[in-house]
């Protein structure tokens, strides 16, 4: 597989080489090298942990710049669900969309609106007969790389259908290419604003599909002082807005998996708590559920990295009281099968980034080296040599990629070692040179 | 290559350590998902079995490129009657475990589900151990 390119970017200058992140990475992905942090790219989930708990604010998540969408003839914004709890007293959603045309885009498709149609369809796949339950959402894309990374056997349980945002970025260019015929497809610009780099890295990686309708990531953070001005500008809003209380709530975690209107569902979010679930599901511990909506940030959407209000303030409570529940026209009732360009193109497979070697015999012997080795180091955990553990480390050393003198304790010791062969070298050396 | 794990009894906070261990390595040394599901699976549920009726114990797994072996040992109450605790929804856990959501009764038949050889050894006042094989080839 080629390289993965990923969405978290260093401040070289800002680093200190302290070891905040390298402590929080879920999957090891981080070592502190030559005094700075780096990223191992295939082990990198995008979970934005570290741009969040680094103290120097040194990484930050890579977006397109809105300057980006002049590139285009025709700009589509794709608002993200969460954007709408940004806002101190919004009524109405109509007030955004509008904003968002002022900031130079043509049109504007809520991502909310497909969420509702994903809602729909994914009501239709639990009616399934043949599929690996409980069904794991597929909206957060760092669910499906920790999945892929850490809990390969849970691949089957993914639920294969596209995501809201992919799902509105097809639906967005299909009525662009209708619409106006005159439009070369390179000329249409759809831009999700998005409250999370992973989006970013989704939208150049996707999972499930072959290429992803997204042409560039906006970040809601940048993107919010430029919007609070143009949603000013608005007198009376057009009516633009076409998602309801559904689309809306999907902002939030719990949003998706209760409008399944099916109870046997589990809603977990904060990479901690996902990880724990899906161990839990492995262990085939939580078999009853149906459903399973797990979103990578605290609160879900709302919490992702790129946005501005603490995620349990974001909340959208006053703007739902006035909406619909749902206007996919759809009835929850209703019998019908998946379209199939709503579907998945290719399955989650498993990633082999954890693996120490493709030869099992090699493989257990660096394992044998590397709890010998794991013994042998202090065991404090301190992160002085860069790892997040002592067992990372002896990891490293396997692999190549570290020398067990990077270990301070284990340095010192040497040193005291030198210091004892010098010293008795050095006395005998004196006791022969002193004698008259 | 071995690994050796303690077991904390009635602490079901940490109950599938373990396990969650053994899958680790497992999947480092490439062994297949379907595999690391089953092997994991039984550890986990002979891990809680300890934890619910033993007050804890000890765990061995051994690897080879041939074989998974896990041996599970407590000094625990043991089984009077093993062939009624293999039994599908047979258990003497307490009302506290099932509050939690354990005690099914499908722990000893799911470790024998999911793996090539099971065998049980118990005397009542002493403890209970257990062995578990799955075959990579």
């Amino acid at each position: 597989m080629a390289e993965f390119i990923h969405s978290v970017m260093l401040d070289v200058d800002r680093c200190t080489g302290c070891t905040n992140c390298v402590k929080r990475c879920p999957t090891e992905a981080i070592r502190i090298r030559e005094g700075k942090a780096s990223i191992e790219s295939r082990r990198c989930i995008d979970c934005g942990e570290c741009i969040r708990v680094c103290p120097q604010k040194a990484k930050s998540a890579s977006y397109d710049r809105l300057e980006e969408i002049e590139h285009y003839r025709w700009k589509v914004a794709l608002p993200a669900p969460a954007l709408y709890g940004q806002f101190d007293n919004l009524e109405s959603v109509d007030r955004v969309l509008n904003g968002l045309l002022l900031c130079g885009f043509d049109d504007v498709a809520e991502v909310s609106r497909s969420a509702e149609f994903v809602t729909e369809y994914t009501r239709c796949y639990l009616r399934r007969p043949d599929i690996v339950k409980p069904v794991i959402s597929s909206a957060c894309p760092v669910v499906s790389r920790l999945i892929s990374v850490r809990f390969a056997s849970l691949c089957p349980n993914i639920l294969p259908i596209l995501s809201p945002v992919e799902y509105a970025a097809r639906k967005a260019r299909r009525k662009a290419l209708n619409e106006h015929p005159d439009l070369r497809d390179d000329e249409i610009g759809i831009f999700f604003i998005s409250p999370c780099p992973a989006k970013v890295s989704y939208a150049r990686q996707p999972i499930g599909v072959e290429k992803s309708a997204i042409t560039g990531v906006l970040s809601i953070r940048e993107l919010y002082f430029r919007l609070v001005g143009t949603m000013k500008q608005v007198a009376v809003p057009k009516p633009l807005r076409r998602s309801g209380r559904i689309g809306l709530n999907w902002a939030s975690s719990g949003g998706e998996a209760s409008a399944l209107y099916n109870s046997k569902y589990l809603a977990a979010d904060g990479i901690e708590n996902v990880i724990k679930v899906l161990e839990e599901i492995e262990n085939e511990n939580l078999s009853e559920l149906e459903f399973v909506e797990l979103n990578a940030c605290p609160g879900g959407c709302v919490g992702g990295c790129l946005t501005v209000e603490n995620p349990y303030i974001a909340r959208v409570h006053h703007l739902r009281r006035s909406m619909t529940v749902a206007q996919t026209g759809i009835s929850p009732e209703q019998e019908r099968d998946i379209p199939r360009q709503y579907l998945w193109e290719r399955p989650l497979t498993e990633s082999s980034v954890l693996k120490l070697d493709d030869d099992m015999d090699q493989a257990l012997k660096k394992l044998a080296e590397i709890k010998r080795l794991g013994q042998s180091l202090p065991g404090l955990d301190c992160g002085a040599c860069g790892a997040p553990s002592c067992h990372a480390l002896a990891e490293d050393i396997v692999q190549g990629k570290a020398h067990e003198t990077d270990c301070i304790f284990v340095m010192r010791e040497k040193i005291r070692e030198i210091y004892r062969t010098v010293s008795q070298l050095t006395g005998r050396e004196q006791e022969g040179g002193t004698k008259p | 290559m071995t690994l050796h794990y303690d077991i904390d009894g009635e602490n079901f906070q940490t109950a599938g350590e373990a396990s969650a261990n053994v899958k680790k390595v497992l999947r480092q040394l490439g062994i297949s998902t379907d595999i690391i599901r089953r092997v994991a699976i039984a550890m986990y549920e002979g891990e809680i079995n300890m934890v619910i009726h033993a007050n804890g114990g000890v765990a061995d797994v051994a690897i080879t490129p041939d074989r998974i072996e896990m041996t599970l040992e407590d000094s625990g109450n043991g089984i009077p009657d093993i062939a009624l605790a293999m039994q599908e929804g047979y258990s003497t856990a307490p009302e506290n475990v099932h509050e939690l959501g354990f005690g099914a009764g499908m722990g000893l038949p799911n470790m024998k589900k999911y793996t090539d050889e099971m065998k049980i050894e118990s005397t009542v006042g002493v403890g209970t151990k257990v062995f578990m094989a799955v075959n990579l080839k």
